[in-house]
């Protein structure tokens, strides 16, 4: 059975800085919200963490594509992470979380897993 | 035809390569053939038989797998030595049985010598040869504190490094007055001696070893001749080799006085049945302990085999090229001079540790043998030029003499003829390459893979590449200088395309000259040169995306994600006023503060939310950006000049200040520094920058594209006595030029080395005006000064841009969990682990 999730609001389509990325709270952690205006679908949400350096960075990273695929570099070591599955380009065997994101009227919502007890409905 | 019977008497490097070089031949039609291998492992690489101590394993080094060997339908019996040869029935007898043969291979390779020393066989002695060895070494090692090599040559001191990386104090006892004194000559022994030294391995020289006692102070103790004595707690014997020759010896087979089996020029024995491979052979009264003459053998004999008329052993090159304990050590042909009227020509830097040996031919026209300790630089040159008879240069001194001294070029590929040996361990010529290329391999890798070229030692790879880069490009391969995938083209020609179109965006310059989305390459390079071009502000937001985090937040990332703040200080001179608001700001936000190589004040650990408001601070009390993050301007250091200085002629720090100025945020393809001392002392070490300037009694002298940094180079003096206002224009000029024409990410140095003409081009375009560009040089310097404005001004006084500034956009009040801090000395600094794979 696929373990619990919420579609959380994070930001507002205002936050989002075409070609790049911003940095969220959530329940899960950091993470980071990209926006390519050119791609469809034109938003992705990974991990904000970068694995090599455990700094929490990646929405800093500049975005682009590889042979097209879609990825951020991270600023630190430069390393490219796709932005579709998280896997890494230079180190098959590393891989950061990669989150499911939508656009709902003006907001964005991620799905993250749930932590714990679910939150009680207001 | 009828199956015969083929048995290869031991598995090492060399029988293994015969094995597999013999499959590949017709002959391999007719026979069915056996292995026998004393050791438990299946062929491995010997020459890198050091890296098993630093973690490789068997399967690292082995040559082949049990799978291949099935798959040739060689039988293969590991772990059971040959122990008697009949010849006259033509059977081998091992402890599990008897075996018919009808060609026999010896391949048995040889033994270590270990001098007839009394005690010399007791617990904690041990030889360098085989897995099984290093293993005893390696557990042997885990109860000791010292170890000593008996023997300073080649694999001795390989294995001085073995036991100095299992953490041992490692010796090494020579019973010759210097190091490897079968390749080397005094004054290069005693260098690498030094070096050795340098590095905490203990070099004792002259020692005779008497015996082996149990010691006082470790497990065993070494007497020497001289009444001398050292104390050890394992020993490793490497005082030379000996061919394994026993099973010969037995059956009355032809045996070198000194040992060896001797062969003729097909490599077979006395016996027409038996042949002998490898170093367990005598060839011409010569052993050879190398790999690559051993794997020439081999393929002779193949070629033998195969009723191939001319296959012939001619003999082999031993030079060898070897990096020992770190150290580059080359013995080329013959180094000691002892052909007949052989002349010397030696050079000797005990500054840099350098030292290099030609032994010329009498007439001085063929170099016949060279040493190189030190550096092993030249050595592919001059082994060419030996291996190849090729004639010297008029001055062949140039060849060992460091490059700046106008020293001769590498001998360029293109000079080799077709017959050239490149690779010597796969006998893979030029020619070979050749082939290889015209045969559709397009690079390094393939042709490696096609001709097998620097699979062996690997001491060829550097010539390898020269030589297919040189036959691509003869061939009209282009070798590819496209930006990135996104961009067919060079950062000089982007620059052009976007100043004569005009072109202001990147998704602009990308729809029109490139493709896909771009890159963390691209995009920065387009980046920079729309600022170059254009000087717009790096936050305008269709700049955002283009720019590294450094310049995207103009600041420079730290490991763990927070930023560095360096308000610029002009010159390096502030007010008493100035540095308390920095002394002030730095305690208000906890900010580990130090004094730059830069003659400014860096403020260390702001979050990504602090930045603004910091700087905010900063400004209110008169600072600018110092551009610390910019491939910019960064400072122009000085000295304090003869406003106080009593030899200063001129006022340093006043021309320091106007400059830094003048070319503050200005963008290029690199970082640029200046500097200006007050008077030939040089105090302010002007000739180590891009542009340096040294006050004289007339005026300014001006030295450009100076370095500091991984690769220093001196900056050339450009011109002289200028005045202030045609020091000014000089230095517009050159920028300007190095803006539009270097390549990404290239300082000026770099740029200056690649411009073809040189320094002496550079002065015609800018101090004659060859091309007819410098009014317009100048015309565009002065708009970008016109237009410079504080970036961190624009960003704070900005809502929007400020915007950026937010750690997480939806929780404006968390703390980034990471950043964890520890105090030393007195301030603030992250505690961060490393995670990475
Ligand atoms: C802070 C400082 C060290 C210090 O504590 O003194 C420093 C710090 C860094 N240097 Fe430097 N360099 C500093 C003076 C120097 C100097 C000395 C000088 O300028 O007189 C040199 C050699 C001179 C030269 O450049 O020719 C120097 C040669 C480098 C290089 C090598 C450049 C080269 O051409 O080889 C790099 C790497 C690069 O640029 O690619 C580098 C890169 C860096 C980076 C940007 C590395 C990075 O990406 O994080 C460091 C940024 C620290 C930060 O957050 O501010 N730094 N660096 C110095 C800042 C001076 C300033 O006030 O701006
Ligand atoms: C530490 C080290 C570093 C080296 N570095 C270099 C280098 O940098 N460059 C270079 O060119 N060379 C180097 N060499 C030398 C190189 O390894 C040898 O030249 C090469 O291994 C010779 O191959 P071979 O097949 O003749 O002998 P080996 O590789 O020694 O193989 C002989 C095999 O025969 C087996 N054998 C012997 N007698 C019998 C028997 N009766 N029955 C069955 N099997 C038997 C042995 O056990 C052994 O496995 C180095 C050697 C060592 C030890
Ligand atoms: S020398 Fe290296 S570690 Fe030191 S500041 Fe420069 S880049 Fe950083
Ligand atoms: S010379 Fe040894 S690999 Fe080429």
């Amino acid at each position: 059975m696929k373990a619990p999730t919420n579609w959380v609001p994070v930001c507002t389509v205002d936050d989002l800085v075409a070609d790049s990325g911003i940095a969220v709270w959530t329940e899960d952690g950091p993470v980071s919200v990209f926006y390519l205006p050119n791609r469809l679908p034109a938003l992705f949400a990974v991990s904000h963490t970068d694995p090599f350096s455990g700094s929490n960075v990646l929405a800093r990273g500049i975005t682009g594509d590889i042979n097209g695929e879609p990825v951020v570099a991270s600023p630190i070591y430069k390393q490219h992470f796709s932005l579709r599955t998280g896997r890494c380009l230079e180190d098959e065997g590393v891989q950061i979380k990669v989150y499911p994101a939508l656009l709902d009227g003006n907001r964005i919502r991620l799905e993250v897993p749930v932590v714990q007890a679910a939150p009680v409905a207001a | 035809m009828e199956h015969q019977t083929l048995i290869v008497i031991g598995n090492g490097m060399v029988g293994h390569h015969f094995l597999e070089q013999f499959c590949q031949s017709p002959a391999s039609e007719h026979y069915q053939l056996v292995v026998f291998g004393e050791e438990k492992q299946l062929a491995y690489d010997r020459v890198h038989l050091s890296e098993y101590f630093g973690g490789s394993t068997h399967a690292d080094l082995a040559m082949a797998t049990a799978e291949w060997y099935d798959a040739q339908g060689i039988e293969l019996h590991l772990n059971e030595p040959v122990t008697s040869i009949d010849r006259e029935n033509q059977i081998v007898t091992t402890p599990k049985g008897h075996y018919l043969y009808h060609q026999l291979v010896l391949a048995t390779g040889s033994y270590p010598f270990v001098p007839p020393i009394a005690g010399n066989d007791q617990d904690g002695c041990f030889v360098y040869r085989t897995l099984a060895d290093l293993d005893a070494i390696r557990a042997s090692a885990a109860q000791a504190r010292s170890g000593v090599v008996v023997g300073g040559g080649l694999l001795g001191l390989e294995a001085a490094n073995a036991l100095k990386s299992l953490g041992l104090q490692a010796h090494v006892v020579e019973f010759a007055p210097r190091l490897m004194p079968v390749q080397l000559d005094d004054q290069g022994g005693g260098l690498l001696r030094q070096k050795i030294e340098d590095l905490g391995v203990q070099v004792h020289t002259e020692k005779a070893t008497t015996e082996i006692s149990p010691g006082a102070e470790a497990r065993l103790r070494m007497n020497f001749a001289d009444d001398s004595h050292l104390d050890t707690d394992l020993i490793v014997f490497s005082a030379g080799i000996r061919p394994q020759d026993t099973l010969a010896r037995a059956c009355g087979l032809e045996v070198g006085e000194r040992g060896g089996i001797v062969v003729n020029n097909q490599c077979t024995t006395s016996d027409p049945a038996i042949h002998a491979i490898g170093e367990c052979a005598l060839w011409n009264h010569r052993i050879f302990g190398l790999v690559a003459p051993g794997y020439t053998m081999a393929r002779t004999l193949v070629a033998a085999l195969n009723q191939d008329q001319d296959a012939a052993f001619t003999g082999a090159d031993m030079s060898t090229k070897l990096k020992l304990l770190g150290v580059d050590v080359g013995s080329i042909g013959d180094a000691h001079a002892q052909i007949p009227g052989a002349r010397n020509i030696r050079f000797h830097d005990e500054q840099s540790g350098h030292y290099r040996r030609m032994v010329l031919s009498q007439d001085g026209k063929k170099l016949l043998g060279a040493i190189l300790v030190g550096d092993n630089g030249p050595y592919d040159t001059l082994l060419q030029y030996v291996l190849n008879g090729i004639e010297l240069p008029d001055n062949p001194e140039s060849l060992i003499l460091p490059e700046s001294e106008g020293g001769a070029p590498a001998l360029g590929a293109d000079a080799l003829p077709d017959t050239a040996s490149i690779c010597s361990c796969h006998n893979v010529t030029k020619g070979d390459i050749c082939c290889a290329i015209d045969a559709g391999c397009t690079d390094v890798g393939s042709v490696k893979t096609e001709t097998r070229a620097s699979t062996g030692c690997g001491g060829c790879s550097a010539l390898l590449k020269k030589v297919v880069d040189s036959e691509l490009e003869k061939r009209g391969v282009e070798v590819c200088t496209d930006l990135c995938e996104h961009f067919p083209y060079t950062r000089q020609e982007l620059f052009h395309l976007v100043k004569v179109n005009g072109i202001r965006t990147f998704q602009n310059l990308i729809s029109q000259y490139g493709k896909g989305q771009g890159c963390d390459i691209c995009k920065p390079t387009v980046g920079s040169i729309l600022a170059s071009c254009w000087n717009e502000h790096v936050l305008a937001t269709d700049h955002v995306p283009l720019q590294d985090t450094n310049d995207t937040f103009m600041a420079n990332m730290q490991k763990n994600g927070t930023y560095s703040i360096v308000p610029r200080i002009p010159g390096g001179e502030i007010t008493p006023d100035k540095l308390i608001v920095l002394g002030e700001v730095a305690k208000q936000y906890n900010l580990y503060t130090k004094i730059t190589g830069g003659q400014r004040v860096d403020l260390f650990g702001a979050t990504l939310s602090e930045l603004p408001e910091i700087w905010e601070k900063l400004i209110a009390a008169g600072f600018e950006t110092g551009h610390a993050y910019g491939k910019s301007l960064r400072t122009v250091k000085s000295c304090v000049g003869s406003t106080w200085c009593r030899y200063g002629v001129q006022d340093s720090v006043g021309m320091a200040i106007m400059l830094e100025n003048r070319y503050k945020g200005l963008r290029a393809p690199h970082k640029v520094k200046m500097a200006v001392s007050g008077c030939t002392r040089e105090c302010a070490e002007a000739q180590s920058k891009d542009f340096g300037v040294i006050a004289t009694d007339k005026g300014w002298n001006l030295y450009v594209c100076g370095n500091g940094g991984m690769r220093p180079r001196h900056a050339d003096l450009f011109a002289t006595d200028l005045s202030d206002d045609e020091l000014i224009r000089t230095i517009d000029r050159v920028v300007m030029f190095y803006v539009r024409t270097a390549d990404r990410l290239q300082r000026t140095s770099v740029w200056l080395e690649n411009l073809e003409g040189g320094l002496d081009y550079l002065k015609q375009v800018v101090l004659d005006d060859s091309l007819g560009i410098g009014e317009e040089l100048e015309q565009h310097m002065a708009e970008l000064v016109s237009t410079y404005r504080c970036e961190w001004k624009a960003a704070v006084e900005d809502p929007e841009k400020r915007k950026r500034f937010r750690e997480f956009v939806n929780a404006p009040a968390q703390k980034d969990p990471v950043q964890q801090w520890t105090f030393e000395r007195g301030q603030r600094r992250p505690v961060l682990e490393v995670v990475a794979s």
